[in-house]
């Protein structure tokens, strides 16, 4: 049989997990890897500027097209710069497959050149990572990361490859199959549980589904819909569960949580029954957890058994994959109207409109990013930063499509935005992909524009500038007396940066001009940046304050006044 | 729900990185392991770990179920409410003279243990038994001068035919194991 050296091994296993992106960034201690790359003409490598893109831009492919996404990075500093990342994958249940150079074999330990030790520093944020010493285990481990990245609950693998091994010859045995006595993720529901699940739902009056990150993970949109359809039960969906049930549907009731609208804060708290599905009851969703629902008892579904009663206790625990256990409850759920809940809920959004835009001449965040959505249509894809612009795009996003909204959930990274907004469009090459992005958050991988030209990525970004670091602002104004501080920072000319590396700038600073520069975006064949120069002092409602219960959910404070301004 | 001093057995595969792994997810959570051991099992490739850490129920269950998540741990079981057979091992140097020499050696036969080694102006003690024996041993040696201390903390091993803790099915020799039934005990109840 023909040998391979180590490097070609990782592209042949890359090859049959039907790898077709690798994002990344070379160095001393993946070049055999490098090297292989010509040989292997139909898998495409992206060169980021920095490695903690390569790591979000994989993520956001991982996201939209449902496959592992691959990254890669030299040893130490490379490996490093994975680090937030892999974070980010991880707190979102995303499946990664890192791969990192790593110092030869003899060095290991003794601090040699560019040495960290990656798999020590990555335990806590991986799934799954492995150092492979010997090239005769490269296949079978870079095996067990696709399979571990991709099934039960996915997340993030890191291997680890000295330089050594990606250099030793070895024939090349792909295994079949990954049998790991330690890892047998569960997928269909405990049947008797489903039916107690049904016999729930059949005697609630109040039900409510929380949909997240699961829903869309596993694929259960259409589970989701007929479920909810049939005891027409009103569906929220947490920050990363958006998508999962339709924007436009009349059932669906938008996001929960710290930013999210007041009928449903309110809602969870009066309902009776909760039927949590893939979500992990996050402190940003419940708030102080001793006042969380407390007439309502909990459904939860997930396929991750440490996620039942981490956080909330459970009448009802089904552990297995969404889609799966939604397949098997469908049948057992008897149709209902629930007209009185529904129309609870029709009166709350009636009386508390919580995202309802003023009039005014001033270009407010929520305009902006509500005219994208609407001039943009179904099909696009919107990846977001992190901050007031990001919960703005959660609370008025209405999109059908369950992969379209890309965000840094759990974590929360900032500058996620531009290289996620490069991993979606590599991913959906033919639809429209907008980076809304905060004028900070954006200057955290601004280095990433140079990749709209290299790759011919005809990314629109939008920048909801309001010249602060804007939801520290807010939080500054609320809880530290007004005490602004490092919020306000020098911006360079974002239209001229944009112009430098070869995309389009505009700015905007008139409201009369905003649908038009969009329109011209959505015109223009490649990439564009806009500069929304918007209302500095907007501060993002609803809210609930951290450690209060959704109860104490401050809905709009300046709806009342005749004026907004502060 | 007190806390108590809980016996954790894992079986985890013997690859490297492992404890490490392991020992992450208790110091995440803010746990002290106040004692752990590591052996090998009746099966090879896989290591056999006892874990004693004190808290409250609810907080170690939380912990052993992010532990299940550990790919290389094949199986944990918390055995704290079983019938089991508990001990540690101590090895104790202690101080003689001719005026002690026969008084340490009529405590070490009341306690049952050995002596394994003899020095002009020292023994070393070996025992085995519960922590609490173990402690008393050593309450009792310390009026002569403990020199030297080691112990190896708890092993456990649950009584009966029925294990609660052994190693599934192997399949082949190697690194991937095939486990009995579904694998890992559930946690919980039906779920």
């Amino acid at each position: 049989m023909t040998k391979f050296n180590g490097a070609e091994i990782i592209m042949e296993c890359l090859r049959k997990e039907g790898v077709d992106t690798i994002f990344g960034y070379p160095g001393g201690a993946n070049l055999p890897m490098y090297d292989a790359l010509k040989k292997y003409p139909d898998i495409k490598h992206v060169l980021v500027r920095h490695e903690q893109s390569a790591a979000h831009a994989a993520d956001a492919y991982a996201r939209v097209s449902g496959k592992a996404g691959v990254c890669w990075a030299t040893s130490g500093p490379g490996a490093t710069n994975l680090v937030t990342g892999i974070a980010n994958a991880w707190m979102d249940s995303v499946p990664l497959v890192c791969i990192t150079g790593q110092v030869v074999s003899w060095l290991l330990g003794r601090d040699g050149f560019q040495e960290a030790d990656i798999t020590g520093i990555t335990i806590p944020i991986t799934k799954h990572n492995m150092l492979v010493l010997d090239v005769e285990d490269l296949a079978p481990a870079i095996a067990e990361a696709f399979h571990v990245a991709t099934t039960g609950r996915p997340g993030p693998v890191l291997v680890d490859i000295p330089r050594d091994v990606q250099q030793a010859l070895c024939e090349f045995n792909y295994p079949e199959k990954v049998e790991l006595a330690g890892y047998q993720p569960k997928v269909a529901g405990h049947p008797q549980q489903v039916k107690k699940a049904a016999q729930l739902i059949a005697e609630s009056e109040k039900p409510l589904i929380l949909a997240g990150h699961g829903v869309v993970i596993s694929r259960a949109a259409g589970e989701l819909k007929e479920l909810a359809e049939k005891a027409q039960i009103p569906v929220i969906s947490t920050l990363l569960g958006l998508g999962g049930f339709p924007g436009s549907h009349e059932l669906f009731m938008g996001m929960p949580g710290m930013h999210g609208m007041y009928w449903n804060n309110l809602g969870i708290q009066e309902s009776d029954l909760l039927i949590a599905i893939g979500m992990r009851f996050d402190d940003r969703v419940t708030g102080a957890l001793k006042d969380f629902a407390p007439n309502a008892k909990i459904i939860h579904i997930d396929v991750d058994p440490a996620e039942i009663g981490k956080n909330v206790k459970t009448a009802l625990p089904i552990v297995g994959d969404v889609r799966t256990v939604l397949q098997q409850l469908l049948p057992h759920v008897k149709p209902a109207r629930h007209d009185a809940w529904r129309g609870w809920f029709a009166d709350m959004r009636q009386k508390h409109p919580s995202i309802a835009i003023p009039e005014t001449d001033r270009i407010l965040p929520q305009y902006v990013i509500k005219k994208i959505y609407e001039l943009s249509g179904p099909n696009a894809y919107y990846a977001t930063g992190v901050g007031q612009h990001q919960m703005w795009a959660a609370q008025y996003f209405w999109g059908d499509n369950p992969y379209s909204f890309v965000t840094s959930g759990g974590l929360g990274t900032m500058g996620f935005e531009v290289p996620a907004a490069i991993g979606t469009q590599i991913a959906r090459p033919h639809d429209t992909v907008w980076a809304f992005c905060g004028d900070g958050g954006f200057q955290m991988t601004m280095q990433e524009l140079a990749l709209c030209t290299e790759y011919e990525l005809p990314i629109k970004f939008a920048i909801i500038n309001n010249n602060y670091l804007g939801m520290v602002r807010q939080w500054q104004d609320r809880f530290y007396d007004g005490n602004k501080q490092s919020v306000r920072m020098f911006q360079p000319d974002f239209v001229k940066l944009a112009e430098s590396m070869g995309i389009t700038g505009i700015r905007v600073s008139d409201k009369a001009q905003v649908e038009s520069s969009i329109e011209a975006a959505l015109r223009h064949p490649g990439a564009v940046l806009i500069d929304f120069q918007v209302e500095e002092a907007e501060d993002c409602y609803p809210m609930m304050p951290p450690g209060v219960s959704l109860s104490d959910t401050i809905d709009q404070p300046k709806m009342q006044q005749p004026e907004f301004a502060r | 729900m007190s806390a108590r001093l809980h016996t954790i057995v894992a079986l985890v595969e013997n690859r490297p990185g492992v404890l490490n792994k392991i020992a992450s997810k208790w110091r995440q959570r803010g746990f002290n392991i106040e004692s752990l051991t590591v052996g090998h099992s009746e099966v090879p490739g896989l290591s056999r770990m006892t874990f004693t850490v004190d808290g409250a129920a609810h907080d170690i269950e939380q912990v052993t179920k992010q532990l299940y998540k550990v790919i290389e741990v094949v199986k944990i079981t918390d055995v704290s409410d079983e019938q089991v057979v508990a001990r540690e091992l101590v090895l104790i140097k202690v101080a003689t003279s001719k005026d002690t020499r026969s008084a340490i050696i009529e405590i070490v036969d009341v306690f049952r243990a050995k002596i394994v080694d003899v020095g002009s102006d020292s023994l070393v003690v070996e025992a085995t038994g519960i922590e609490d024996k173990v402690d008393a041993l050593i309450g009792m040696l310390t009026p002569y001068g403990i020199k030297e201390l080691v112990r190896t903390g708890r092993v456990a091993m649950v009584r009966g035919g029925l294990s609660t803790v052994a190693a599934p099915a192997v399949d082949g020799a190697g690194r991937h194991y095939k486990s009995a039934g579904e694998g890992k005990p559930k946690v919980g109840s039906l779920i």
